[in-house]
């Protein structure tokens, strides 16, 4: 695995398959656009910040709706309950 | 869950430090839009300056800051937040979380800029109060 990765593409190379402007079959890649159109479309500086709310906003709201599953289910778990109901 | 041993020093050094970890977190979700940082980073902090309150200066102490019950309320404020913002987008024309439909004026990139901030504020309400939430439920079995 670790002669595999020697073979990977650099961090931000241009002409990596990921970050070229058409993929493979000919359609446009994402990374390209978003790298070009981030600032453009959202007004906002930070291009992670745009794709995190708003490119992928289902997506996070997934991901909090994880974490309140979680504390709901810690509360319905752990809270005491005022009185027991089964002798 | 107050000591014996209590330390004034510690009680005192935590209390005064909670506001200011609040206020960088509070920092980190509004510059979210041009540095590191946003809704869960931020949620995170503010969880933390609770925290550190409730382990250092005691439950009955830090109930003044913030009260237990309030934390499964806040988590489910911040689901909401987000979860009508998209709401709202979707019932005036647009897609579900298509934020350039919001009733905000200036130009769909501004106003998209400004739906990314209502849900990071979401995201970072829910955070904090589902920490502190799951925190004091652990906590809720100890006998003190």
């Amino acid at each position: 695995m670790i002669y595999a990765a020697s073979g990977l593409p650099t961090r931000g190379d241009p002409n990596a398959p990921a970050n070229r402007e058409k993929s493979a079959a000919g359609s446009q890649g994402a990374a390209f656009y978003y790298v070009q159109n981030a600032k453009k479309d959202a007004h906002t500086d930070n291009m992670v910040t745009v794709i995190l709310a708003d490119y992928r906003g289902y997506d996070t709201l997934g991901e909090e709706t994880v974490i309140y599953t979680a504390g709901l289910i810690c509360f319905l778990l752990l809270r005491k309950r005022k009185k027991e109901s089964t002798p | 869950m107050t000591r014996k041993d209590d330390n004034p020093i510690i009680s005192l050094v935590s209390r005064s430090v909670s506001p200011f970890i609040m206020l960088y977190a509070l920092y980190v979700i509004f510059h979210g839009h041009y540095s590191p940082g946003g809704g869960f980073q931020g949620g995170t902090m503010l969880a933390a300056a609770v925290l550190l309150v409730r382990l250092a200066a005691g439950s009955e102490v830090s109930q003044l800051q913030f009260k237990k019950s309030w934390g499964t309320p806040l988590g489910s404020i911040g689901v909401l937040i987000y979860f009508s913002t998209g709401l709202v987008a979707m019932l005036l024309g647009g897609n579900f979380l298509d934020y350039q439909f919001l009733p905000l004026g200036g130009h769909a990139d501004a106003i998209r800029g400004w739906g990314i901030l209502f849900v990071e504020i979401g995201v970072g309400l829910a955070v904090m109060g589902i920490l502190v939430a799951i925190y004091d439920d652990l906590l809720e079995g100890d006998p003190d």
